[in-house]
């Protein structure tokens, strides 16, 4: 009896599906548009949380920065190796301890001022004017004196810092001792300058959380200029015509996405929405091999991942424990049949190659030797089988399965019972620096291209180190590196510290991380380096047979 | 019935004030901070930050300043995006979960009435066995399957919307469809028992002696009063909807409230976790009232009551 109001009814779901199917016509996707428009698509990963680059603490704000702001010296798009900046060349003194930087009269602000050297010298100050607060002051800590200012015990002139400018266009920098990759370090955004009438405007000079790194505000000195910023949505950049090269960017523009789900940026690069990611998850990269082989890319990336032994309760004050678990992990087997992605198996703390430093490797795999430790420890302890190990991550599937694995072998080896812990980030990371763990998950990514950047977190105290280890020859080994000025005797000293770490195990390296990411064809001008560094003004957007 | 809305308002104040309060404590006592990270920040600068964001001060003057602000409205500066004021994100978050929600609301309601009155109509036939089981299929299907699917048919392979963004109305489609049809689903249940239980009712039998036509014993007659639970559900529905979700907005890269809702949490983002907290207790209520004072509209039983 309701059937004509019925049909009348069930008309409604189908027109509204055709209302959809021809509203919705099929679009060129963002990647086809771009080679037009020369804009690149840029996978961020997570959201900045700063665009100061006297605040920033991440690979996010890096890979945005070096599009905003440049500074003294550039970087040579394969090697990394400094290239003329802001300055056009610069002079080392014979003792390695002062740089005169000449810089280009034809550098700008993205306003048309021109970059001088008070404005790096204005910088530096900010970063490191205690006030700010900033985290990464202390990697301009090798200016001569800037720990002194830094302290807040001295004014700028009293501390007599060693950042000078000697005119508008060079700047003399004396450092505290000859540092041989000093001219990497100003690749790191803590030394890149900012304009300081913006600064003064908005009254960032001391204070975080201004707004003058909002569109608008924002004035730079890098190839592009920030155009718009929604947050979780979308950065924008477009070219700075008032960059000294901008005749060499061939880029128009460049976006970057902070997409943090790997699976949802997977679907983004599939659907033609971005021309690369900034991750590819582990469990995809099979699939992703068979269907974009030439699109998934495994590079080398400068981090290590690895274990702390918490030294200060039993059974990790014990070198045979720490040795007889070092002993038996098969490296080899957790990252080609557990992690799968083309990591390789850490058997030294520094990466292989970081900074021309090539350490011996030194954690190897004796199962029979492992053995061999643990009962020598059961005899003299009394005891018949090791109580069970706590082992701490952080709950993530990746932790989670390099913990499995080596439970697995731990357990296969010596017997060892292990009680996977896995906690919430924060939670963890109180923990941890507590020291209320027996074994636990970390990593470290390093900022510049030098050893130093690892093996300076295991000096007794510092912040970073954490197990509870503290070794007066690893300090001497260190501090001796640090000031010397032969290669050759600083890659010793760096040796020797390895060897410590090797001997010691305060530490079980696992892994050295790779950069796994899927990457556009027609992305030209982009290459594999240790530091996950790509200058976008030599990047651009061509077919397979355009150049 | 002012007096009734004026006093549920003012009811509202101290509710605001407990949820306040506890989550204010809640975030301050968990574990780990704000500053926490793996490369752990130097202490003279930890002091800095502390310093910064008045955590220096005993926890309960940072309480009473937090209140203070409260009234003022001023939620504070985040503590994750220092550059940006709590209310500056959840401003321009909430209109594109208004948005989201809203869609994904009339895609509800368009397909879960017609749908929940057809079964309801011709109980025990295919037109109800057909949409009740897609409908149970909707409640079951949970939206991340669900919307990948959609992106894989009507992005990759039909290339008919984008997958993935907030950029254009085209952007829109896929996930308030995703979102929708999880609350159409709830909808059609909802209204076909309802209307089922309208329909047995005297007054209906009486219109129908009367002779009414179909169309008014149903629109007229038998749908106010078969759509009462529909209502009493769309309250908090809608207030979950336009308070942002998270798995959708992170399947379909959407800038919403959702995610800031967890991931403040996550951050320990004290005064995010305070604003998003706030903002959707606020809604709640609001909406709650909605449905109250359209409950009574509905059915007269309740005015009388209320």
């Amino acid at each position: 009896m309701y059937s004509h109001r019925l049909n009348n009814l069930l008309l409604w779901p189908a027109s509204l599906a055709l209302w959809f199917l021809l509203h919705g016509c099929t679009q060129p996707t963002n990647v086809e548009i771009a080679l037009d428009e020369q804009i690149l698509h840029f996978g961020l990963g997570a959201e900045p949380q700063h665009l100061d680059p006297h605040l920033a603490t991440s690979v996010a704000a890096h890979n945005i920065l070096s599009a905003l702001l440049e500074g003294l010296v550039g970087e040579d798009p394969k090697t990394l190796k400094p290239v003329p900046g802001v300055a056009h060349r610069w002079e080392k003194s014979a003792d390695g301890l002062t740089y005169l930087f000449f810089l280009r009269e034809q550098a700008k602000w993205s306003n048309g001022d021109s970059v001088t050297a008070h404005d790096f010298v204005y910088s530096f100050r900010r970063i490191l004017n205690p006030s700010l607060g900033a985290q990464y002051a202390s990697m301009l800590h090798p200016i001569k004196n800037a720990k002194i200012y830094h302290a807040g015990e001295k004014s700028w002139d009293e501390s007599k810092v060693g950042a000078r400018a000697l005119n508008d266009h060079l700047l003399e920098i004396v450092l505290e001792y000859p540092i041989p990759y000093f001219l990497e370090l100003l690749n790191h955004y803590s030394w890149f300058p900012v304009h300081r009438p913006t600064i003064e405007q908005h009254d960032a000079y001391a204070r975080m959380g201004t707004a003058w790194t909002r569109p608008g505000n924002f004035v730079g000195n890098g190839p592009f200029s920030l155009t718009s910023h929604r947050i979780n949505s979308v950065i924008e950049t477009r070219r700075n015509e008032f960059y000294w090269d901008a005749d060499k960017v061939r880029l128009q523009g460049i976006h970057f996405y902070p997409i943090e789900s790997v699976d949802t940026e997977e679907r983004a690069y599939r659907s033609g929405f971005l021309h690369l990611t900034q991750s590819v998850s582990a469990d995809r990269i099979d699939y992703l091999k068979e269907k974009y082989p030439g699109e998934l890319h495994c590079e080398p990336y400068l981090g290590t991942y690895f274990y702390r032994f918490n030294l200060q309760s039993p059974p990790f004050d014990d070198l045979r424990i720490r040795r007889a678990l070092s002993l038996s992990i098969n490296r080899e087997r957790l990252v080609d049949k557990v992690l799968k992605g083309g990591q390789l198996p850490a058997t030294t703390f520094t990466p292989p190659g970081t900074g021309g430093f090539f350490p011996t490797p030194k954690f190897p795999y004796d199962p029979q030797l492992a053995r061999q430790l643990l009962m020598e420890y059961l005899d003299e302890k009394g005891l018949e089988r090791l109580p069970p190990i706590e082992l701490t991550y952080n709950t993530s599937e990746g932790h989670k399965k390099v913990a499995e694995a080596l439970h697995g072998m731990w357990k296969d080896t010596l017997g060892v019972e292990i009680r996977l812990l896995n906690m919430e980030w924060k939670v963890f990371l109180s923990t941890i620096s507590r020291g209320e763990f027996s074994l636990a998950r970390a990593g470290w990514i390093g900022d510049y291209m030098d050893p130093h950047t690892f093996l300076q977190m295991w000096r007794s105290g510092d912040g970073l180190n954490m197990t509870g280890w503290s070794n007066q020859s690893y300090d001497a080994a260190l501090a001796r590196a640090e000031t010397s000025v032969s290669p050759e005797e600083r890659m010793d000293h760096f040796q020797t510290c390895e060897d410590l770490l090797a001997t010691e195990v305060p530490i079980l390296p696992l892994y050295f991380y790779v950069h796994l990411t899927l990457r556009h064809p027609s992305v030209k001008g982009w290459h594999p380096t240790l530091l996950d560094h790509h200058p976008y003004k030599h990047v651009y957007l061509a077919t397979e047979d355009e150049q | 019935m002012n007096r009734f809305i004026l006093s549920r308002i003012l009811q509202a104040v101290p509710t605001l004030w407990v949820i306040a309060t506890l989550t204010f404590f809640m975030t301050r006592f968990a574990p780990g901070g704000p500053f926490d990270a793996e490369k752990t920040i130097p202490e003279e600068i930890k002091v800095k930050l502390h310093s910064h964001f008045g955590l220096d001060l005993p926890l309960f003057d940072q309480y009473l300043l937090y209140l203070k602000n409260l009234l003022q409205g001023d939620l504070g500066p985040s503590f994750k995006y220092p550059g940006w004021e709590v209310s500056e994100l959840i401003g321009s978050a909430f209109p594109v979960s208004l948005t989201l929600g809203l869609l994904s609301l009339c895609i509800a309601l368009l397909i879960g009435l017609p749908a929940g009155i057809i079964a309801a109509l011709r109980q025990n036939t295919w037109l109800d066995y057909l949409p009740m089981s897609l409908s149970m299929a909707g409640i079951c299907l949970p939206s991340f399957v669900l919307g990948p699917m959609l992106i894989f048919a009507f992005s990759t392979q039909l290339g008919l919307f984008p997958p993935l963004g907030w950029y254009g109305a085209t952007d829109w489609v896929l996930p308030s469809l995703t979102l929708g049809f999880f609350y159409a689903a709830y909808v059609a249940r909802l209204t076909r028992a309802g209307m089922l239980e309208t329909l047995k009712l005297d007054y209906i039998r009486t219109a129908r002696a009367k002779g009414a036509s179909d169309w008014r014993i149903i629109f007229g007659h038998a749908l106010r009063g078969g759509l009462l639970p529909v209502v009493t559900f769309l309250g908090p529905a809608f207030a979950g909807l336009i308070s942002g979700s998270f798995v959708i907005e992170t399947i379909f890269f959407i800038p919403g409230l959702g995610k800031f809702f967890v991931t403040a949490a996550f951050n320990r983002d004290y005064t995010m976790v305070l604003g998003t907290v706030l903002f959707y207790a606020t809604l709640i209520l609001m909406l709650n009232l909605l449905v109250d004072l359209l409950q009574a509209v509905l059915d007269p039983k309740s005015r009388s009551s209320s």
